[in-house]
């Protein structure tokens, strides 16, 4: 008896990892059929280049010394945007906790970028630690509010949140471009006529654990993330407001008749989903992009790559950090700069890294249905 | 007077107050606008107290819109006033800006009310643009290019309504996982096969000019050269008008979004509905990404639907589920847009862009009307909920 008990579940547990495997898999297989179609390149020569731009290849025990420290190098920025994925991804996956689906993660990135760089800009002289807690404080509260907004609209007047985030992105994307834009408040008056905003100063910046500070190496905020990932696994599985939260994800109607605040629970939830994403973009102001221009709100993709993030990694703590480190290589590996052009064309590697998170999307929907059919199948037998 | 008439004055008072301070009257105090807002308060209030809610809010929202417009247009130069408030040219740019967003919200509205949400319009849309746009390049006529624009929506439609129909999958991320698959598709794509030069030059849908109304003064203007797909936006809203509430198709459409189990007892298939209806929002949709990029600006960007798709959701919403109410609403997204587009005159002596931040206006708006300004909306019962035969 006890062994049937533990083989079921030992299957679960590794149903739970089978499932966001198989799907990554067979995402990059129909995004390698791709590759073949339009370009009749070999799809493992391009997915090594990729894995080469990520610097993944730094673990590799084989390669050369010249080539570890370019590695490095590559290593350092994906560990980066893996930092800023592993918030956005968490922006999703607390909000999904409560049955609420977050795809503002964008617009709440933005948020925080916009305040980071504001308060990371002026107030010169203030004491590095000091200014660096406001910063960030300000920022993540930022995006708090923001996402707040739509928390507050789905509890007192039941607006869905999906419309109001995408209605908040864009909302974000176009305040911020008029605030970092010619003749904006943030623009910076060094003289320059570019839509871009002043540099964070010195005492503002993170500290850089790995590689070059004024190169992008790796700073503190990827202890930051992962500390941000022991309170979400904190908050939603061991503390009131995670249960009221979870409760409600799950049944509205049974949270309410228990008792469970449901508008409190859905503004929160929303809130601390928001404050996750701002703080994604505080850390990537402070920790190595130090300006924010007009070019990089309307390009950036970090809060959108969230969704994908969070549902591949089930949005469980240890999924999202998982899955923000598969896509944080993903993005970085196909960059502009980090992909080898005569591998692949990286423009059209960036859109494939979209296309890739939409099959994953897509098949996480699907390979929930086969763990169903699989469960059900075993249950019938037995 | 009715509660319903008393509102329906407030709100045009709240449209006056901000008329008589634009051209082509321009009065030049602020009293005027605001006193005018006022009446239009007043009527609104007393609708409400008597009953007509949703319309009454709807005259108290254009009394603060309205006069707060109207009062600062009082503050501005009448030069700029002049440039930004051609009527004529600024209901002709809105009627083109509302196009795409008429067409997606028509389409949106057939697979609501057959229950199956669709968020992925948007995506739908991207594809309809790119494949609309690629088509036309490669056959040299506009024609088939929008055939095969809309054909490729559908594909795109039935492949989104075999994950939510058939195997149940939840609609929202179903949606999402569209979106994300149509963006980095026609991206990639488009940088494949036409790189960093551009779409080329293509055969654009014609517009249609009709002379017998030179001589109406503004009528003329707004109405004498409008797209194609424009007159055919606009007769679609119509037609489906009729359709969907008076024909028997049309019945057997808002029975499987209201009660599926009742349809099906009765004899209509929900699959084949559900199915029908998924695929003809593709279409629709796609149409109205197609005109973006064969009849509107005559190339195609990576994401140049830029979130049209979810504004034609909340117009959707905001008409309550109906092709008139839907309609009113993207004509009403497709005027700020027009407005946003015409505050540039502001910016040219330095100081902040107000045309770049007033880009924010339809999403903004959007917020408003998704929070119920005019009261809640009431979905069809079985929206989102996937069907299971027994």
């Amino acid at each position: 008896m006890d062994e049937i008990l533990g083989r079921y579940r030992l299957l679960q547990r590794a149903g739970g990892l089978i499932a966001p495997v198989v799907t990554s898999v067979m995402a990059f297989l129909v995004g390698g059929l791709v590759i073949v179609a339009t370009t009749h390149k070999a799809p493992w020569g391009v997915y090594r280049g990729i894995f080469n731009g990520a610097g993944l290849n730094w673990i590799l025990p084989w390669i050369s010394a010249v080539d570890r420290t370019n590695a490095g190098y590559n290593l350092q920025q994906t560990l980066l945007v893996t930092t800023a994925l592993i918030l956005t991804g968490l922006a999703v996956s607390f909000a999904f906790r409560c049955g609420l689906f977050n795809i503002g993660g964008q617009g709440q990135y933005i948020v925080g970028a916009v305040f980071a760089v504001w308060i990371g800009s002026s107030l010169s002289g203030l004491q590095p630690a000091v200014h660096i807690v406001l910063a960030v404080g300000i920022a993540t509260l930022g995006g708090a509010v923001w996402a707040g907004i739509a928390g507050f609209l789905r509890a007192r007047f039941g607006a869905h949140e999906v419309i109001t985030t995408i209605m908040l992105n864009w909302t974000a994307i176009w305040v911020a471009s008029a605030l970092l834009g010619q003749g904006g408040p943030l623009q910076g008056k060094n003289g320059s006529d570019n839509p871009i905003s002043a540099d964070v100063v010195d005492g503002a910046k993170l500290t850089v654990i790995w590689g070059d500070p004024l190169l992008q190496g790796l700073s503190i905020g990827i202890f930051v993330a992962l500390a941000a990932l022991v309170l979400y696994w904190i908050v939603t599985s061991r503390t009131t407001l995670g249960f009221g939260i979870r409760t409600v994800g799950k049944s509205t109607e049974a949270a309410r008749y228990s008792g469970i605040d449901v508008a409190r629970s859905t503004f929160l939830a929303m809130a601390i989903s928001g404050g996750f994403a701002g703080l994604a973009g505080a850390l990537d102001i402070l920790g190595w992009q130090f300006r924010l221009s007009v070019g990089d709100v309307q390009a950036s993709q970090i809060g959108f790559i969230g969704i994908a993030v969070a549902l591949l990694g089930r949005n469980t703590a240890v999924g999202v950090g998982l899955s923000a480190l598969l896509f944080g290589a993903l993005v970085n590996g196909t960059s502009t700069r980090n992909l080898d052009p005569s591998v692949f064309r990286p423009e059209l590697a960036g859109n494939l890294t979209i296309l890739i998170q939409g099959l994953v999307v897509l098949f996480v929907g699907a390979d929930v249905l086969v763990l169903v059919v699989l469960s059900r199948l075993r249950r019938r037998r037995a | 007077m009715t509660p319903r008439r008393l509102a329906t004055s407030g709100i045009a008072l709240g449209a006056l107050a901000a008329w008589i301070a634009l051209p082509p009257l321009e009065l030049r105090s602020p009293m005027f606008p605001m006193l005018v807002a006022a009446g239009a308060a007043v009527a609104g209030a007393l609708a409400i107290r008597k009953g007509a809610t949703r319309q009454g809010r709807l005259a108290i929202a254009a009394a603060v819109f309205g006069g707060s417009l109207g009062v600062l247009a009082t503050f501005s130069s009448t030069a700029h006033l002049e440039a930004v408030v051609g009527w004529s040219a600024l209901l002709a740019a809105m009627l083109r800006y509302a196009t795409p967003l008429l067409f997606a919200a028509v389409g949106g509205l057939f697979s609501e009310r057959s229950g199956v949400v669709n968020i992925g319009l948007e995506g739908m849309m991207l594809t309809g643009a790119f494949f609309g746009i690629l088509g036309d390049d490669k056959t040299g006529s506009w024609e088939l290019g929008l055939a095969i624009g809309i054909l490729a929506g559908g594909v795109m439609a039935l492949l989104y309504a075999f994950w939510a129909i058939h195997l149940r999958v939840d609609q929202i991320i179903g949606g999402t996982a569209v979106n994300f698959i149509a963006l980095g598709l026609t991206g990639y794509l488009f940088i494949d096969i036409y790189g960093n030069r551009g779409t080329p030059e293509v055969a654009s849908v014609p517009d249609i000019h009709l002379s017998f109304l030179d001589r109406i003064p503004l009528v003329g203007n707004v109405f004498g050269q409008l797209n194609l797909l424009t007159w055919i936006a606009l007769a679609l809203v119509v037609v489906t008008a009729v359709v969907v509430f008076r024909t028997p198709l049309g019945l057997r459409l808002r029975a499987v979004g209201e009660f599926p189990r009742a349809a099906e007892t009765v004899g209509i298939s929900v699959f084949v509905t559900r199915y029908a209806a998924v695929v003809a929002s593709g279409m629709l949709a796609a149409a109205g990404g197609a005109y973006l990029s064969i009849a509107f600006v005559d190339s195609f960007n990576q994401n140049m639907t830029a979130g049209r798709g979810f504004i034609a959701l909340a117009a959707l919403i905001f008409g309550n589920w109906r092709p008139l109410g839907a309609a009113g609403a993207c004509l009403l997204f497709g005027f700020s847009t027009a407005l946003a587009q015409r505050l540039a005159v502001y910016s040219q002596h330095g100081g902040i862009q107000i045309d770049v931040l007033f880009q924010a206006l339809p999403y903004v708006l959007t917020l408003i009307a998704v929070a119920g300004v005019i009261g809640r909306s009431i979905p069809p019962a079985a929206v989102g909920i996937p069907y299971r035969r027994q």
